[in-house]
């Protein structure tokens, strides 16, 4: 469904008034995602989770400086097929519940998703009906504005947006957080089900214990690079499986393996520590 | 009862500005260097004796103490008498009446012009941040912000009425016709060059701040997602822009009414147009108490209704904006 080969991304970074560097935020990045799949980026805050969502979107800002190819269904996706295919087949659910326009009613703005995912106006406002219907929202919550909705049902108005475009590609963007066990596990359900639909989402997330259950495969990320790729169910045990170390110490380091940090190198605890 | 608490709050709140506002200029005019009678009298001065000069001050009260004065013209403002204004020699609110007619002529069409115009231009070059006819938009929205009206209003008068001869150099019908016989054609002929001047004026502060709040959208999450959804920018500032941006600009269209009366008031001595601004000038100079501060408080209640629209105004744009609030 989608490959990403060796994908580089340089922001630019100003160290004095007239001195322009370049920052790596992502490295040599590779991934595979199969229809069908739920696939987990996992990483701490800063390994580019969120740019690697935005360099797949196409919305990264113009200085970006992007190298490595990228392909859609076989096909290399550029600019311009970024641009098309935005909303119709590749979907974002953004990290920020920000992303709601505070002054519009959640339907309509699932009926302005539908509609730029290529559907008649009125075919459009029915789907959203359903597809918040779907997410078990209530006529209320419908009608209702971003403001008045809770954290839950705003994140579900965000999956019925990525939801009603019919995209294949689903990207989403730390959905569970700041959520209690129940709503965590209701918004993760929802995006293992697009996926037993067929379509492919990939799981930008920086907690690992709660993707395992949904994810089929993992990607451990770090300062921009791949550490490791692996099945969902290499995490377990001691994570004998896992080839990496950074990622076999994050698997121990996990409050249901008792905060491990013997298998850890020295100089891993030191960065932790720091 | 929900409804009626706040709307009585905000009038009792009217109230308690308009009384400040017209003990401010009752002070001001009291402080003033200009003395009624002389100014009454005008070259004439020399002509009266000072017993006649006693008689018309008695006649005018003026030989009672401020305070005094005052609360007789409070007492009478209560049962509905404006005063007297004697330099029209008329009943204030009957030149108030009059000298409004035309002004708001002038002033509304001035005002709906700039705000309309002023929030097209504004969403049009916020959308398209960099682009032409951004670039455009912005440099004429910020060369006619730092002009100041009179000059612009000199400029139009010497280039229009003078050197093209298209426009009457004044007033609000041919002079000598007499207030009936000028037809609607002529009186829009005369209004011309001061609504269009004050129009500009007033296009730019609008545009200028419907574009900030544009480009601060267009960079917000709320945009960013509606690209990832597959909206182009012209979707994204037709659907949330314009929300976003109409509250800036309803605030200061509103606001500005102030500042419209004041630019109106320079402009309406640039074109020697009979309003309410002349008006204004005229009882300052020579001290007509009774139409300055007749005019102070119509000006204050104006510009007082017109904010209370723009908070109740808030409520219907922004749904966090609870109406009725404080």
């Amino acid at each position: 469904m989608l490959t990403i080969d060796q994908l580089s991304l340089q922001l630019p970074l100003y160290t004095s008034w007239w001195k322009r560097d370049w920052a790596t935020c992502l490295d040599k990045f590779s991934l595979t995602v199969s229809p069908g799949e739920v696939h987990a980026v996992v990483g701490a805050s800063g390994a580019g989770k969120s740019l690697l969502a935005y360099a797949i979107m196409g919305l990264l800002p113009a200085p970006a400086r992007l190298n490595g190819q990228l392909y859609y269904q076989e096909k290399p996706l550029n600019a311009s097929r970024q641009r098309q295919l935005r909303g119709q087949e590749l979907a974002l659910i953004p990290q920020s519940l920000s992303a709601l326009d505070p002054l519009v009613r959640t339907q309509r703005q699932v009926a302005w998703a539908a509609q730029r995912a290529g559907q008649a106006s009125a075919h459009a406002w029915h789907a959203s009906q359903q597809a918040l219907d779907h997410y078990q929202l209530d006529a209320r919550a419908q009608q209702a504005y971003a403001h008045e909705l809770s954290g839950g049902m705003a994140r579900r108005v965000l999956t019925a947006m990525a939801h009603v475009s019919q995209a294949k590609l689903v990207i989403a963007d730390e959905p569970s957080v700041g959520l209690d066990p129940h709503q965590r596990q209701r918004v993760l359900n929802a995006l293992r089900e697009l996926a037993d639909q067929g379509k492919s989402v990939i799981l930008i997330t920086h907690d690992l214990r709660h993707a395992l259950p949904i994810a089929d495969r993992v990607t451990i990320m770090r300062d921009g690079k791949r550490v490791e790729t692996a099945p969902a169910c290499a995490f377990q045990g001691s994570g004998a499986s896992l080839t990496n170390a950074y990622s076999q110490a994050l698997w121990l380091a996990l409050p249901d393996n008792a905060f491990a940090t013997a298998g850890m190198s020295r100089r891993e605890q030191e960065v932790n520590v720091a | 009862m929900r409804l009626i608490a706040p709307f009585a709050k905000r009038l009792a709140r009217l109230a308690l500005v308009l009384i400040c506002v017209a003990l401010v200029s009752y002070g001001l005019m009291m402080a003033s260097p200009i003395d009624p009678v002389d100014a009454y009298l005008g070259p004439q001065m020399a002509q009266v004796s000072p017993e006649q000069r006693t008689l018309i001050a008695q006649r005018w009260g003026f030989d009672e103490s401020a305070a005094v004065q005052f609360g007789h013209w409070l007492r009478q403002l209560v049962s509905g008498d404006l005063g007297w204004s004697h330099v029209y020699n008329q009943p204030v609110s009957e030149v108030i009446g009059q000298r409004f007619q035309r002004s708001i002529a002038l002033l509304g069409s001035a005002w709906l012009i700039s705000a309309l115009v002023g929030f097209s231009l504004g969403v049009v070059a916020g959308a398209k941040e960099g682009s032409k006819l951004d670039k455009i938009i912005s440099t004429y929205a910020f060369m006619t912000a730092s002009t100041p009206a009179f000059w612009l209003a000199i400029i139009a008068v010497l280039l229009f009425s003078v050197t093209l001869g298209w426009t009457p150099t004044c007033c609000a019908g041919p002079a000598g016709a007499l207030n009936h016989e000028v037809s609607l054609a002529t009186r829009l002929h005369h209004l011309l060059l001061p609504l269009a001047t004050l129009a500009l004026l007033g296009i730019a502060n609008i545009t200028l701040h419907t574009r900030t709040r544009m480009l601060e959208l267009m960079r917000s999450d709320v945009a960013t997602h509606a690209f990832a959804q597959g909206a182009s920018r012209t979707d994204v500032a037709w659907r949330h822009g314009l929300r976003h941006a109409s509250l800036p600009a309803i605030t200061l269209a509103f606001a500005s009414l102030g500042e419209l009366f004041g630019g109106s008031i320079l402009i309406e001595q640039v074109f020697a147009y009979p309003g309410l601004g002349q008006a204004t000038v005229a009882a300052g100079l020579r001290s007509d108490v009774p139409l300055l501060l007749g005019i102070a408080l119509f000006t204050a209640l104006f510009v007082s209704v017109g904010n209370m629209i723009a908070d109740s105004l808030y409520g219907v744009i922004d749904p966090r904006i609870q109406p009725g609030g404080l």
